[in-house]
């Protein structure tokens, strides 16, 4: 990568999408900086992206086979979308090739592959209980080469081409978390980074979407939101140039850049934790700085319990 | 051309999804007909069983991400229209139609733009022509359609300037390898290099617009929902109200106003002059690629409620075989009105697959009966794809902007009689060019422009009712699915860019038992039923369509993208006697 770097030539990137909405690639176009064009015209040089390129057909596919030749061992893959496995992958083609012929195809030659979203890096939606059919991650079928994960339904523009432009920018993959993240956008809860922890640590709930506590911003917890246990960088890059985020916006967090998130037991169930004891605690913080910090300390331990508990909760958790 | 020939165009890019066409001609070269197939499905409507129905418009917003809030409305409204059915009073406070109807506007004006400018518009634009353009005479053209102020020769000289260093370097990445040079691109280097110029404005733009979905829904693509409302809470009043106690400040108002303000100054200024000018060089392309000739729309945007369709700004109805005259009622809970046929899809159903279902009795069973793959061609005449086949009363129909603007037209919308009145008037064509490639392609703008200017009107209300104290946006009541009763169905209908959506929902103990998803793309790209009528993709094909180099089918293009294509799907296009004939590499 670092030759690449050096010469003149942008480097080549490919990105094939496999069963995916397109959602990632809308996303892609929305990130400020840098911006879609200006990577395009100045720091890679984008060889196959089905939703963008001018070329379709045969041309398309020479186009894919000529990046891949011509920059073997050197070219940056991108994933969206996982892959499915059952009916020998007929449940996605691409020119009547499957999924998993393409990836393994596009893989051999491949610097570096980024999986692009919660499908390509978890399995995603497709993956969803029943998983009807047998869809997978990238890392699922390929082990040999540098994998990072952009999960996230879709992943934060800014963080989508953060990533990219670190690899290209140092020509390394960044420092990745034990799920194949980077740690700079991933490392921390979006609970941790929220703007409304100081109401979770108060005991203050908004008890519907439009009440006083929802107009006031307090704590979506009981609304159901997985902030506690999602880690994502929603909470500081926030989206769109900035504008907003879920929380802000007073929806909870779907937790959407944590494996099998759809089967996490619900999108407004409420951690494990009750809430309940959360709002005795908080009644007693008034009474004092020390017992307010005694608070904060609960709260945290219930934090640990909630996210323990969560990671196990599964669909049938959910029909209880 | 001398021969009857087969073209195969895997991958179609430029759209939601994988497509592959297949495209038979005769010796003239005249495509004869066409089969539109499917060749990706996830299971969704598998997925959603069993889950708790307040959920389901998260899962469902996942079919697309570039419609990418469509299936989020559609899925909400069919839990509350359950709700409304069992309960007649239930229904969702006036802010919230407000703010879903600027939201659903927005997609409409962000998705179409960048349809135009960054899927639909390089089948009609040379960006290699407009390196020899003179940046002088392309201000000229600029400023003599519009007062859009990025028109200046210096403006252009800059833009034709990046291009050009970008050709010279030799790494075309997106736009390697197309039909740059082909005979079929009319424009003059001008046009071509404002175009180009505008594709990157646009790409700018649409950056900016989509903050509105962001304020209201917290990101985009995929915004947050909820049923009963909107999940975002005003706080214009509350003690951090100017600060950040939620988005829908006072700040983030001003932002949605502007994101109005910057939508309004695109279309009237930049997508609406555009398109008037590049339909110009191609009037012929006004006479090909309608083919079924019948339309319908679920209609949407209410202003009394979704459960008052006379309030809709885009009426519901049925046009049949072109006759503007007569609209026709659509009920929804007759079996025998809206069907999904199952005879050419890998879909099994459990009473035999002759029989079309109403989707609320719709079944969803996975049954791949195709070649195993790699293959190079899938068998037509039994099942080839992974789309059902939608009908209205057993008839394949047209939907999306040409349905919408053919029913504002027919119910009489004065707006649209004028902006359609001006179309033709402006390209001096005939009323039947409506029904074609290039119709359906400025219907998209014109229905741009329709919304663009009713979002001021509905932002207006929603700072009156603020001012007047009415901050309600979400209906609590019956959130808890404890309270509902033991069995219910209702049908979430929408209008989305792409054309009419139904999400068709049954719930039994709180919990989904069924959902259907009958979506614009499956009645427009869906295959024949079971009495071999073509789906709209495949009947447009079949309507006109003289390729000049089926080595570069340039045509299939331009009327497949006219669609707007949101699916993952194939056409293929057999000759009459479904021969197979010698298969010729396009390159």
């Amino acid at each position: 990568m670092a030759e690449a770097m050096a010469a003149s030539r942008r480097p080549s990137v490919i990105w094939l999408p496999f069963q995916e909405c397109t959602g990632c690639t809308e996303s892609i176009t929305r990130s400020h900086s840098p911006t879609i064009e200006g990577m395009i015209f100045d720091m890679i040089s984008l060889d196959y992206q089905e939703t963008l390129m001018a070329a379709a057909g045969f041309q398309a596919e020479e186009a894919l086979h000529n990046a891949m030749k011509d920059n073997y061992g050197k070219y940056l893959l991108i994933i969206d979308g996982s892959i499915p496995l059952g009916v020998d992958g007929a449940y996605s083609c691409i020119a009547g090739r499957s999924n998993l012929e393409l990836l393994k195809e596009a893989a051999k030659g491949a610097a570096a592959i980024v999986a692009m979203g919660s499908c390509a890096s978890f399995g995603g939606i497709p993956k969803a209980n029943p998983n009807p059919t047998g869809a997978v991650s990238v890392s699922d079928i390929i082990k040999d080469k540098p994998i990072v994960n952009i999960p996230g339904c879709p992943p934060i523009p800014v963080v989508m081409t953060g990533v990219l432009a670190h690899y290209l920018t140092f020509g390394s993959l960044p420092e990745l978390d034990d799920k194949g993240r980077p740690k700079a956008f991933f490392g921390e809860t979006i609970h941790d980074r929220c703007y409304r922890r100081p109401f979770y640590d108060q005991g203050k709930f908004a008890k519907t979407f439009d009440d006083e506590g929802a107009r006031n911003g307090w704590c979506l917890f009981e609304l159901g939101c997985k902030g506690p246990v999602t880690h994502n960088a929603c909470a500081t890059a926030k989206w769109n140039g900035g504008t907003s985020w879920p929380v802000e916006s007073g929806h909870g967090c779907l937790g959407c850049s944590e494996p099998d998130f759809w089967d996490a037991g619900g999108f407004y169930k409420a951690l494990s934790m009750p809430a309940d004891p959360l709002k005795i605690a908080a009644a007693a913080a008034v009474v004092g700085v020390g017992a307010g910090v005694a608070v904060s300390f609960a709260n945290r331990a219930k934090k640990g319990a909630a996210k323990k508990a969560h990671e196990t909760t599964t669909l049938e958790d959910l029909e209880k | 051309m001398t021969t009857a020939q087969r073209v195969v165009v895997d991958p179609i890019t430029r759209i939601e999804g994988h497509l592959r066409i297949e495209a038979e001609t005769d010796a003239s070269g005249k495509i004869i007909s066409a089969y539109s197939a499917g060749t990706m499905v996830r299971g969704i409507e598998i997925i959603l069983r069993g889950r708790d129905p307040r959920d389901a418009w998260a899962f469902a917003q996942r079919i697309c991400g570039v419609c990418t809030l469509v299936h989020g409305i559609a899925s909400v409204r069919s839990v509350e229209d359950a709700l409304h059915r069992a309960i007649p009073s239930y229904s969702i406070p006036k802010n919230a139609e407000l703010i879903r109807n600027l939201m659903i506007a927005a997609q409409y004006v962000h998705d179409h733009v960048m349809h135009f400018y960054h899927l639909h518009a390089l089948d009609w634009v040379d960006v290699v022509s407009a390196l020899k353009a003179d940046p002088k005479a392309t201000s000229a053209l600029a400023q003599s359609l519009s007062s859009y102020p990025r028109s200046s020769p210096g403006y252009f000289a800059d833009v034709q300037k990046k291009v050009k260093t970008f050709v010279e370097q030799g790494q075309l990445g997106i736009f390697s390898n197309a039909y740059w040079g082909h005979p079929a691109y009319k424009l003059p280097p001008e046009a071509n290099l404002m175009a180009v110029a505008h594709y990157l404005d646009a790409l700018a733009w649409q950056r900016d617009v989509v903050k509105l979905h962001t304020i209201f829904g917290g990101k985009n693509p995929h915004p947050n929902f909820v049923v009963g409302g909107v999940p975002s809470a005003i706080s214009v009043h509350t003690s951090g109200g100017g600060q950040d106690a939620t988005a829908l400040n006072m700040v983030g108002l001003q932002t949605v106003q502007n994101v109005i303000r910057q939508m309004r100054d695109f279309v009237d200024q930049v997508y609406v002059p555009d398109t008037l000018a590049i339909a110009g060089f191609y009037k012929d392309w006004g006479g090909r690629g309608e083919g079924l000739g019948n339309f319908l729309s679920f209609g949407d945007l209410p202003s009394k409620g979704f459960w008052d369709p006379d309030s809709y700004l885009i009426p519901r109805g049925v046009i049949l075989n072109r006759d503007l005259t007569t609209i026709h009622p659509i009920d929804l809970d007759a079996d025998n009105e809206i069907q999904e046929f199952v005879s050419h899809s890998w879909y099994k159903y459990s009473q035999g697959d002759a029989q079309g279902l109403h989707p609320f009795k719709g079944e969803t069973e996975l049954n791949y009966t195709g070649p195993k793959p790699p293959y190079q061609h899938l068998n037509v005449d039994q099942k080839y794809s992974w789309m059902k086949s939608p009908r209205w009363q057993g008839k394949s129909m047209e939907v999306g902007p040409l349905a919408r603007v053919l029913m504002l037209y027919a119910s009489g919308n004065e707006q649209a009689k004028e902006l359609v009145g001006m179309t033709l008037k402006t390209l001096d064509v005939p009323v039947d060019a409506l029904f074609s490639t290039l119709g359906r392609t400025a219907a998209r703008t014109l229905e741009s422009k329709i919304l663009a200017d009713a979002m001021q009107g509905w932002y207006d209300q929603l700072i009156a009712n603020i001012k007047a104290g009415d901050v309600r946006t979400f209906n609590d009541q019956y959130w808890d699915p404890s309270t509902w009763p033991k069995h219910m169905q209702g049908v979430g209908l929408m209008e989305a860019p792409r054309g009419g959506l139904s999400h068709w929902i049954v719930i039994d103990d709180a919990k989904i038992s069924n959902y259907q998803a009958v979506v614009p793309s499956t009645w427009n790209a869906g295959p024949r039923d079971a009495k071999g009528q073509p789906g709209a993709y495949e009947a447009a094909l079949q309507d006109n369509h003289v390729m000049l180099d089926p080595k570069q089918p340039i045509e299939i293009l331009r009327t497949i993208h006219s669609f707007d294509p949101c699916i993952a799907c194939a056409v293929h296009v057999t000759d009459p006697d479904g021969d197979e004939l010698v298969q010729v590499k396009i390159k």
